[in-house]
């Protein structure tokens, strides 16, 4: 999945503005990156927004802290490109029965104040982080471990300040026993709210939040607010990922247009996503810089079936729907092809991600489209809408998918424009949807339970439709309940062809990185949840 | 004076509070929970909703929270904390407003310096060639919006003749300002020459111009002292208006060559409904609104003899 590695000079007669780095080097080095002598201690820039929460592995929600916390610390597992566990700090994680796992920590390693990584590091920051006193928003991801329930009871004072499921058995080896067997938390443990805390954390959580001790392959150096944040190699880091730059300045662009300009003109070397202003002219400005690939996020609209509107609908109705939608042009003319077409729910570079779910409701084919509403019983009241967030740059693809389906089959559709996605969310706790919304979901770990149990069971922590349906409950319990990962992973496969029966949503696209990096840095590539991986960047002399 | 002074301060009570508690309540009347927007798309956990919206006090009424952050800013000049980062207001604030105080400083003295030069320019010479071409240049100032001259800015100073840098990455680097704060200072800059071709021009034919005319002042003094004094006065009360404008932060500028002032916190903490970050800001924006008020007020008794304040 390198897009955009070839791509040739195509002489654009319309381009407005090449930039200066337009053309350097000819195409004598491009894409030869062994001949330019590296610096092994070059530092480079990346371009990201003010992370919105402190730097707390358990407090990260949103990409901007993500991408620094990620760098400053390492959990037990990480994930290759095809979504394989790769072992990190964990030298193993095992289970008999997928509920009670032992995990074995790899030997010498050290956070960066020099403290050893213990079991204790991991047992402690985890009850830390569950502990609503504490307030981390992701503290919900401890809940499958057993005794949660009694540290952040739904109601009323916790009765007990640890999980009781978290045991330490020496400093190098610890259980986890879940409530109810999951073939797959593995996977989930890659996830960053897992990391492991030093003891200095303790004394001063709120410090610590502004001024990070991880373990991972970098330190942090500075956080100089709304400017930039530094940090440098760990040399002293046991992982397979040691960074092989000198370290990383992530600088603050309030917003995508400034940071290209600034790519352009050599003041930021690595940028994660463009402007739509930035798509028409980016790979003639950037050559075999421009990055252009697929990342694990799917867009979807998914009906409120909590209205009168979809309450008991017929799934043909909305079958129906989803191929009243020219999701080819569409991608190809308004998003000018910053996403590819959805096949299904699960999105690409997951583990159990399936090209094809043997149906045809992908397909746009405005006659059977009309076909399957009328067998259905038609749309009720022959209109619908799409609520989204104004301040999303959404407006332009809901106003075509509207147009598309009012187009294939009569029915009215227009967008509910919501200010802002605080307003947007609001209307979607309140269940006050007046028919359909936009969903987004990109991925926490790569594996497809992820796109589907965690949306569409009926007490899902992402389900905000009101979908509920009692025969996929029983698959997510099947599927939950299987003896391996690999079957867990097959038995969710069978349920994600069996929703097109159920229409939970409609997926719409999958979802592209495009970006680029500057002339300085070779070895830029990037991963499934669509951030660039830091430690392989490497700097030229 | 004095009294005239007192009584303006006692004036700013009143509307100090009543601005704060305006833009308290509409912050408050906004759909969307700050707390609830830190999960994004995923629900989070009740309980960690429940205790931060505990610890940020959005569990009370509003006209106590009201009361509460009042409180807390006046005796102990405490603004509250983000919600988000956890940082306390005062240092966003802090982190926010020299950079924006750098920028309107700038663009303020562009726009005085410029602006007066050529609109005693054009008030001297009313009705000919000279006169025409300013006043056509400011009618394209303040019609072409602000993005698009700083969109034409960036592409001809700094992508073709490489002059300038095409943003801001270090917002004390008075170099980098330099072409943001023209950007910011045309439209004010256009205003500000027009007050003064219009005053200067009518002031022009002034019987006490013609009387020092007559008594055989030299040109320099006529205009530089008699005309200039009286004439200012317009400009000197847009002038103040705009100074509180410039401090409020220019989002759009800003967003353009991406500095980290004033604006872009006003807009993101609206995104996020921050209500504490924004009554802070809101509270400084309006006492320097309130400031350069008096200050405006007084200096007409300083330039127009004829005002006299009791």
């Amino acid at each position: 999945m390198r897009g955009a590695k070839s791509a040739k000079w195509v002489a654009i007669a319309a381009v407005v503005a090449l930039g200066a780095t337009a053309c350097g080097g000819g195409s004598s080095d491009s894409g030869d990156d062994s001949k330019a002598a590296i610096d092994p201690n070059g530092k480079f820039s990346i371009e990201v927004g003010e992370p919105q929460n402190p730097l707390q592995p358990a407090n990260t929600m949103e990409s901007n802290g993500s991408i620094v916390t990620r760098a400053l610390f390492t959990g037990l597992v990480d994930y290759d490109s095809s979504g394989k566990i790769v072992y990190m700090n964990a030298q193993s994680v095992d289970s008999t029965d997928n509920k009670t796992f032992t995990v074995k920590l790899k030997p010498g390693w050290k956070f960066h104040d020099g403290t050893p990584v213990t079991a204790e590091s991991y047992v402690k920051a985890w009850n830390w982080a569950a502990a609503p006193a504490n307030k981390q928003t992701n503290s919900f991801w401890f809940s499958d471990i057993q005794g949660y329930a009694d540290v952040a009871p739904e109601k009323g004072k916790p009765k007990a300040t640890e999980m009781s499921g978290l045991k330490v058995v020496d400093d190098s080896t610890f259980t986890i026993t879940l409530t109810s067997p999951i073939p797959y938390f593995v996977y989930k443990l890659g996830y960053e709210v897992f990391s492991p805390l030093p003891e200095s954390f303790y004394k001063d959580p709120k410090a610590a939040g502004e001024k990070p001790v991880g373990n991972g392959p970098y330190k942090f150096v500075s956080w100089d607010h709304k400017k930039s944040i530094e940090v440098a190699r760990n040399d002293d880091y046991q992982g397979s990922n040691k960074a092989k730059n000198g370290g990383v300045i992530f600088k603050n662009y309030t917003n995508l247009e400034t940071a290209y300009e600034d790519l352009k003109s050599g003041n930021v070397d690595v940028l994660r996503q463009l402007a739509p202003r930035d798509l028409p002219v980016y790979k003639a400005d950037l050559g075999d810089r421009a990055v252009d690939q697929a990342y694990s996020a799917v867009q979807t609209i998914a009906p409120a079936f909590y209205t009168k509107q979809w309450k008991g609908i017929d799934p043909k109705v909305l079958q129906g729907l989803s191929m009243a939608i020219d999701r080819n042009t569409i991608t190809k003319t308004v998003l000018q092809n910053t996403r590819e077409p959805a096949t299904g729910w699960v999105a690409k570079g997951v583990l159990g991600y399936q090209p094809s779910l043997g149906t045809d409701i992908f397909t746009y084919d405005p006659a059977k489209a009309k076909k399957l509403i009328q067998e259905g019983g038609g749309v009720p009241g022959n209109k619908i809408s799409i609520q989204f967030n104004a301040d999303g740059g959404h407006k332009e693809w809901v106003e075509a998918v509207c147009g598309s389906i009012t187009k294939a089959t009569g029915v009215a559709c227009t967008g509910d424009s919501k200010a802002d996605f605080q307003a947007d969310l609001q209307a979607r706790d309140a269940q006050e949807v007046k028919s359909m919304y936009r969903s987004g979901w990109v991925l926490d770990y790569p594996f497809n339970a992820n796109f589907l149990r965690d949306l569409f069971g009926t007490k899902s922590s992402g389900n905000q439709s009101g979908f509920s349906n009692k025969e996929i409950d029983t698959l997510i319990t099947q599927a939950d309940g299987a003896k391996t990962q690999e079957e867990s992973e097959k038995l969710y496969q069978e349920l994600e062809k069996k929703l097109p029966e159920y229409m939970p949503s409609i997926p719409l696209w999958y979802y592209k990185v495009n970006a680029g990096y500057s002339e300085k840095v070779t070895g830029v590539k990037y991963a499934q949840d669509g951030d660039p991986i830091l430690t392989g960047v490497q700097v030229k002399k | 004076m004095g009294r005239y002074v007192a009584r303006r301060l006692l004036q700013m009570i009143p509307v100090f509070i009543g601005t704060t508690l305006l833009i308290f309540l509409m912050v408050y009347a906004l759909p969307g929970d700050p707390v609830r927007g830190l999960f994004g798309d995923k629900a989070g956990s009740p309980q960690v909703i429940a205790a931060l919206r505990h610890e940020y006090g959005l569990d009370q009424p509003i006209l106590v929270q009201y009361w509460n952050y009042m409180k807390d800013m006046i005796l102990h000049g405490d603004f509250g904390t983000q919600i988000a980062s956890g940082r306390p207001v005062t240092d966003v604030l802090g982190d926010a407003f020299p950079v924006t105080m750098r920028l309107a400083s700038l663009a303020f003295a562009i726009e005085v310096v410029l602006g007066i030069a050529l609109g005693v320019l054009a008030g001297l010479r009313a009705g000919r060639l000279t006169d025409n071409v300013i006043l056509l240049i400011t009618l394209l100032f303040i019609s072409v919006p602000v993005f698009v001259l700083g969109f034409i800015a960036k592409l001809v100073f700094a992508e073709q003749l490489k002059w300038l840098d095409p943003n801001v990455s270090d917002s004390t680097n008075y170099g980098q300002l330099l072409m943001p704060a023209i950007v910011l200072a045309t439209a004010s800059l256009a205003y500000v020459t027009r007050l003064t071709r219009t005053s200067i021009a009518e002031n022009r034919r002034a019987d006490y111009i013609r009387t020092a005319i007559a008594k055989g002042l030299p040109k320099s003094r006529v205009v530089g002292v008699h005309l200039m004094r009286n004439s200012m006065i317009p400009v000197i009360t847009y002038l103040g208006t705009d100074i509180g404008a410039l401090m409020g932060g220019a989002v759009v500028t800003e967003g353009l060559f991406n500095i980290q002032g004033v604006g872009g916190t006003i807009y993101e903490s609206l995104v996020r409904r921050e209500g504490t970050t924004l009554v802070g800001l809101v509270t400084i924006l309006v006492l320097i609104y309130l400031a350069a008020n008096l200050i405006v007020d007084l200096l007409y008794a300083v330039l127009d003899p004829r005002i006299r304040y009791a």
